[in-house]
């Protein structure tokens, strides 16, 4: 298999070198000729976006296989409307979690105090002062209270010099302590006041009749996620820093100041998950968010992301939370508890990752012949 | 009658893609001498070292151990039991454990997988008491030592495996000139009993006060075997070491005076940063190349970190085309018109991750940018541009950067900051790791930024490298500049007398 690819590879190479080569003196011919083609025989079809592709379709395989699943297991419910609908609704929240996730995991830090996050900000967006305020105050204080806790996280990571793990672990503990101190444990409901953010979560209000806003916001928060990471000089940096933080900061980069926002990025997302939340339950209680950081950086990890950072796709981290909440719904038809789901889970997250490496290690091997 | 022969190598070589490192080494070590292995950077000792302790196999030559043919140290475990112990510069302690479970990491006394923890400790403490420091406490974890203490453990380590032979590589680099003592004494008892000291270092006041012979190294071959080290005249040693033939050529620089006129980039006045250097003041021109010339450890990249921004002084002003910069900020130095290309190209420069075209464009990304959204096609064409001008290949800019040569990572590097328009560029070691036929080629490119206006301020271990491409040089020894001149005033000879002798400052 090698030696027709090496040839193929070689004559690429050297087409595609062939001005530089005639221009240059005869040993550095030589030299650049046996560089390109050693580099053109592994490398060439191997770019980030490639790559990335390639492990995404992976994942698309294991949602078709789990599909095919619950189509066998449960005929008459799976593949309804009203299914997919829930599968998405479940997958919008963890999932715009997971974006903001996505940001600080490439950035080469890790985010613990999601899910509390999202239990201080429905509470403190439901009390009955905000309240008062109307809609437009509730969703203020929840994006509010999401901003304001990553900027805590960030400027004491960044700063304070003290590893996220602690910080955001800390976070977690305060946050939802707080969370229980102002709801006094009980579940604020949302009054009539703010009918318009309860009637969101009901049918008459989809879209076209039939696309629940939650999932729009859902694919908005991607899409504007997919556009910064990719396309602008922040999402540039958030690579560079998780790759090299040390390169970056000699590069000139204000790697500070770059870790500080993504940690408010994350907890924008936060925020933006809490107002779904209240959507989608009309009330904030401090119960909320259970666990949801453990959901998140899974999915982010099978969606193919560096846990050490620099490298990662924002659509495999969708696809991540796509199949474990597929998962979820598919044992959830078939009355399995949610204990069996939770093994599941972890076998599950396992064996993508072993998986992953298999893959990789294959790829660069035929790549080093 | 001498001792008995404890080693003998011949012909020692070791070759490496693109580099001959051992070329031919003959190296006799006898039973209770200190041999003092002598040479320049690059001459070969390191590799020596790591051929005697496993670390790599020679491609040819004969060891003979304790007169036996067949003991070639295999790998580090084999050398260790052999009786070949290496004590790094950079000590292999491991700071969270014991100093007893650090001398006896990997043979531990232990049972069933449980370490017999209060032999260990005793067994540790006879062995710690053999070597004069019974104060240091077996049970102490060794990341709460002195640098001193830390040596002691390793010896401890070495003596352990019962270790004929210890090899030293600059062992001093990290003690003060008490502690020095202290390590001379214990060496004095190790020889005392028996065991062989190969000792390396670039201080020859120190070689002359522990040393029985010396071995000059140059160009990875021995040339000069088992010269008495205390009555071998400075003057015989230097000249075995200096000469090196270099395959390389430097590029012309231009009349002495050509730069009299010109502006001063970068001007250094009373820049001190604690414990290191203080009281630095010089200057670079616009096109001018300025050198640092001095051992490892004297502070050359601390100086070039300093100015960089990477470092915060405690006093001094860093002055960049007329402006003074913040100190101790590097985005503030970037954004004055500095770039560093540093001396750990892998881990400080490169984001190894990324594409060339993503690090020759990460220091300039604002210029690509509109309300952050980023000119890709803009940044992929400017980052060929510079891949052509300094002819990195392979020519395209979307390879992944760790799959490039040495020297055209080094390349990429400098495009990143030519890309960025920068005044003045800061090079740590620009040529470390990049194979012979790659350096001219740097060489004249380092000197073509140069003609095209930016000052360069150069740091190398290699003295010919600094003589031969800097306009002006600065000696440093102990972070003090003992010499501020033209190049073509010193010669090697003359610098390697500045910077080895009288270490006694």
């Amino acid at each position: 298999m090698t030696g027709p690819e090496g040839v193929r590879a070689e004559e690429t190479g050297a087409t595609a070198n062939s001005p530089a080569v005639s221009a240059a003196p005869p040993p550095a011919d030589e030299q650049g000729r046996v560089e390109a083609a050693a580099a053109a025989t592994g490398t060439r079809g191997l770019s980030r976006f490639r790559l990335g592709e390639l492990r995404n379709l992976g994942l698309i395989g294991v949602l078709v296989v789990l599909v095919v699943v619950g189509a066998l297991t449960r005929p008459a419910e799976f593949l309804t409307y009203d299914n997919v609908v829930v599968i998405l609704t479940l997958a919008s929240v963890i999932g715009v979690i997971t974006v903001g996730m996505t940001f600080v995991i490439i950035g080469g830090g890790i985010d613990l105090s999601v899910g509390a996050i999202v239990a201080l900000a429905t509470v403190w967006a439901t009390t009955k002062a905000t309240q008062v305020y109307g809609t437009g105050g509730v969703i203020f204080c929840a994006l509010a209270v999401g901003v304001g806790c990553g900027l805590v996280n960030g400027l004491i990571i960044a700063y304070g010099r003290i590893v996220a793990f602690i910080v955001t672990i800390a976070m977690l503990a305060s946050a939802r302590g707080l969370a229980i101190n102002i709801s006094g444990g009980h579940t604020q409901t949302l009054n009539s006041d703010n009918q318009a953010l309860v009637n969101l979560g009901y049918k008459d209000h989809f879209l076209f009749g039939r696309i629940p806003p939650l999932v729009i916001i859902f694919a908005v928060v991607v899409a504007l996620g997919w556009v910064v990471l990719n396309r602008t000089t922040y999402g540039r940096r958030t690579f560079a820093i998780g790759g090299n933080p040390e390169a970056s900061r000699l590069a000139g980069l204000n790697v500070r100041l770059h870790t500080l926002l993504l940690y408010a990025v994350s907890g924008l997302c936060c925020g933006i998950a809490s107002i779904m939340l209240i959507i989608m339950t009309s009330s904030g209680t401090s119960a909320n968010g259970n666990l949801y950081e453990l959901d998140a950086i899974a999915a982010v990890i099978i969606g193919g992301t560096l846990l050490s950072g620099g490298r990662g796709t924002l659509i495999g981290s969708v696809l991540g939370v796509l199949v474990f909440t597929t998962i979820n719904d598919i044992f959830t038809l078939n009355n399995l508890t949610t204990a069996t789901q939770q093994i599941a889970k972890g076998v599950i997250i396992v064996i993508a990752v072993l998986f992953q490496r298999l893959l990789a290690e294959r790829r660069a091997g035929s790549g080093a012949s | 009658m001498p001792e008995p022969q404890l080693l003998v190598m011949r012909g020692i070589v070791k070759e490496f893609p693109g580099v001959r490192a051992l070329d031919g080494v003959d190296l006799e070590v006898r039973e209770g001498e200190v041999h003092c292995l002598l040479g320049q950077n690059g001459a070969g000792k390191s590799t020596l070292v790591k051929v005697l302790s496993g670390a790599h196999r020679p491609d040819s030559g004969d060891i003979l151990w304790r007169g036996a043919e067949t003991a070639e140290p295999t790998g580090p475990t084999a050398a260790l039991r052999l009786g070949i112990a290496t004590i790094y510069q950079e000590l292999d302690l491991v700071d969270g454990l014991s100093v007893a479970m650090n001398i006896f990491l990997g043979h531990e006394q232990a049972t069933l997988g449980f370490t017999r923890r209060g032999e260990m400790n005793r067994a540790a403490r006879a062995l710690l008491v053999r070597l004069g420091h019974g104060e240091i406490s077996p049970s102490t974890e060794v990341g709460r030592l002195s640098a001193a203490a830390r040596q002691i453990v390793s010896m401890a380590r070495a003596l352990s495996y019962d270790a004929r032979l210890l090899v030293m590589d600059e062992p001093s680099a990290a003690l003060a000139h008490d502690e020095v003592k202290n390590l001379f004494r214990v060496i004095r008892q190790l020889t005392a009993a028996g065991v062989a000291v190969i000792y390396i270092s670039h201080r020859l006041d120190e070689i002359r006060e522990i040393g029985d012979r010396v071995t000059v190294l140059k160009d990875g071959r021995t040339v000069a075997v088992g010269l008495p080290a205390r009555t071998t005249p400075t003057d015989t040693l230097v000249a075995h070491m200096t000469g090196r033939r270099y395959e390389y050529v430097f590029p012309p620089r231009p009349e002495a005076d050509a730069y009299e006129n010109a502006p001063e980039v970068l001007r250094v006045e009373d820049l001190a940063l604690p414990g290191v250097f203080s009281g630095l003041s010089f200057s670079v021109r616009a096109g001018e190349i300025v050198g640092l010339a001095g051992l490892v450890g004297a502070g050359r990249s601390e100086i070039l970190e300093t100015v960089y921004g990477a470092r915060r002084p405690s006093a001094g002003r860093v002055i960049l085309d007329g402006r003074p910069v913040r100190t101790g900020s590097v985005v503030a130095a970037v954004r004055a018109g500095m770039g560093l290309a540093p001396e750990e190209r892998k881990s400080q420069g490169l984001l190894m991750l990324d594409t060339v075209a993503g690090n020759v464009s990460v220091a300039s990304l604002r210029r690509y940018s509109r309300l952050g959204w980023l000119d890709r096609r803009r940044e992929i064409a400017d980052a060929e541009r510079e891949v052509g001008g300094l002819d990195i290949r392979p020519r395209d800019p979307r390879r992944p950067v760790r799959t490039l040569s040495g020297g055209n990572q080094q390349k990429a590097l400098l495009a990143r900051w030519l890309l960025k328009d920068c005044r003045l560029l800061l090079l740590d070691e620009p040529t470390r790791g990049v194979d012979v036929g790659a350096r001219a080629e740097l060489y004249a490119l380092i000197r073509r930024l140069a003609d095209s206006g930016v000052g360069i301020l150069l740091v190398s271990s290699e003295i010919p490298e600094v003589l031969g491409l800097a306009d002006r040089v600065l000696v440093i020894r102990k972070g003090r500049a003992l010499r501020d001149c033209a190049a073509t005033e010193l010669d090697e000879h003359q610098v390697l007398d500045l910077v080895m002798e009288g270490s006694d400052l």
